[in-house]
């Protein structure tokens, strides 16, 4: 059975497409076949954030119009075998991408994949609602600060409507992924807390990710962190959680980079 | 008042403003969905009778404090109704 995840925020630069990439590379290397796929028309990213940028010749409009068939679009990953990519369009418009022409990709994907995982565009106009449309589960991606929940709020209610799930009179499963959590300021009282956002938004949390350097240095590098640094606490953090989507049980921890005596005499300098 | 030391802890204030705007929005947000069901079942009724077209329809709710208004518009093209006894 293959699960179609919706990786969604409604605010930009929250981090779905990083998210994306490092919970596709971390369920991909338990052994699943992964499939990412981009679905934001004209602003692609997740191809330069999977470092492969160089390797699109079609896309999914192309696949959408039938310009081109699903094996000739999907890019597999040159590190990991069981990933690959499907990238949007940079050049077309976004209006090619039709309900139906989606569906019918979303169909092809699933008999080839364990895991559809959807990276959204943000906002909450086509290109969104196309995203989360065929979804069995959602990651909903918050940063602790006020904008983003307050977005991440809307998403909640769009996810609970407008996805097919929603209007069988089902329930779309949706978890919480917070991102550039830093526990310190949190803890100054500077930054909401976990509990907080958890109490706001009242769904189930899937994972903390700490503010780190090593995430930027992912995106610099065109790797997802998951793959270039496997033991930094972003990519542990994002590990668990593509665990926990799997259905593992893990107990919950606000993941940083701590290191022991011998880590700080010989480790890198913190970020 | 800006202590050297410390300044006021802002989560708290982010909480309180969240959680009283987004009280107002999930409200409002359902008030979405009760104009869209509004709209279907009074078409539903309507369309019984005469034939309506679905985008000459526009149903708009306005809430105040003391009274709140439905303003149902319908365009019935090329019917006379009126003069039926």
């Amino acid at each position: 059975m293959s699960k179609v995840v919706v990786v969604t925020s409604g605010k930009g630069g929250v981090g779905k497409t990083t998210s994306t990439a490092a919970l596709g590379a971390a369920l991909a290397q338990t052994g699943q076949n992964v499939v990412v796929v981009d679905f934001d028309v004209g602003l692609r990213n997740l191809d330069l954030v999977m470092g492969a940028e160089r390797r699109v010749v079609y896309d999914l409009i192309n696949v959408v119009q039938g310009d081109a068939k699903l094996a000739q679009a999907l890019i597999r990953d040159k590190r990991l075998e069981t990933l690959s990519l499907l990238p949007a369009s940079q050049t077309r418009d976004k209006d090619n991408l039709t309900a139906e022409g989606v569906a019918k990709v979303m169909g092809e994907l699933r008999k080839k994949f364990d895991w559809i995982i959807c990276d959204s565009p943000a906002g909450i106009e086509r290109g969104a609602t196309l995203a989360m449309r065929h979804a069995d589960v959602a990651v909903v991606v918050t940063n602790p600060e006020v904008s983003s929940v307050r977005d991440s709020d809307r998403i909640i209610g769009l996810l609970d409507s407008k996805t097919e799930i929603a209007e069988r009179g089902g329930t779309m499963e949706k978890h919480l992924l917070l991102t550039r959590y830093d526990p310190n300021r949190a803890d100054r009282g500077d930054m909401l807390k976990v509990d907080d956002v958890l109490e706001i938004l009242s769904i189930p949390l899937i994972g903390i990710i700490p503010e780190s350097m090593e995430v930027l240095r992912a995106s610099n590098l065109g790797t997802p962190v998951t793959l270039s640094d496997a033991s930094c606490a972003p990519a542990k953090a994002y590990s668990d959680a593509a665990r926990r989507l799997m259905g593992e049980t893990i107990p919950m921890a606000v993941p940083t980079d701590r290191k022991g005596l011998f880590g700080k005499l010989f480790g890198r300098r913190a970020a | 008042m800006f202590g050297f030391f410390q300044k006021t802890a802002s989560a708290p204030a982010a909480r309180e403003r969240l959680q009283v705007l987004l009280a107002h929005e999930r409200a409002t947000m359902g008030q979405g969905d009760l104009v869209a069901l509004l709209r279907e079942e009074i078409l539903e009724v309507i369309a019984k009778h005469v034939p309506v077209e679905r985008d000459k329809v526009r149903v708009k709710m306005d809430r105040s404090a003391s009274m709140s208004t439905l303003e149902v518009d319908i365009e019935l093209r090329g019917i006379a109704i009126a003069g039926r006894a």
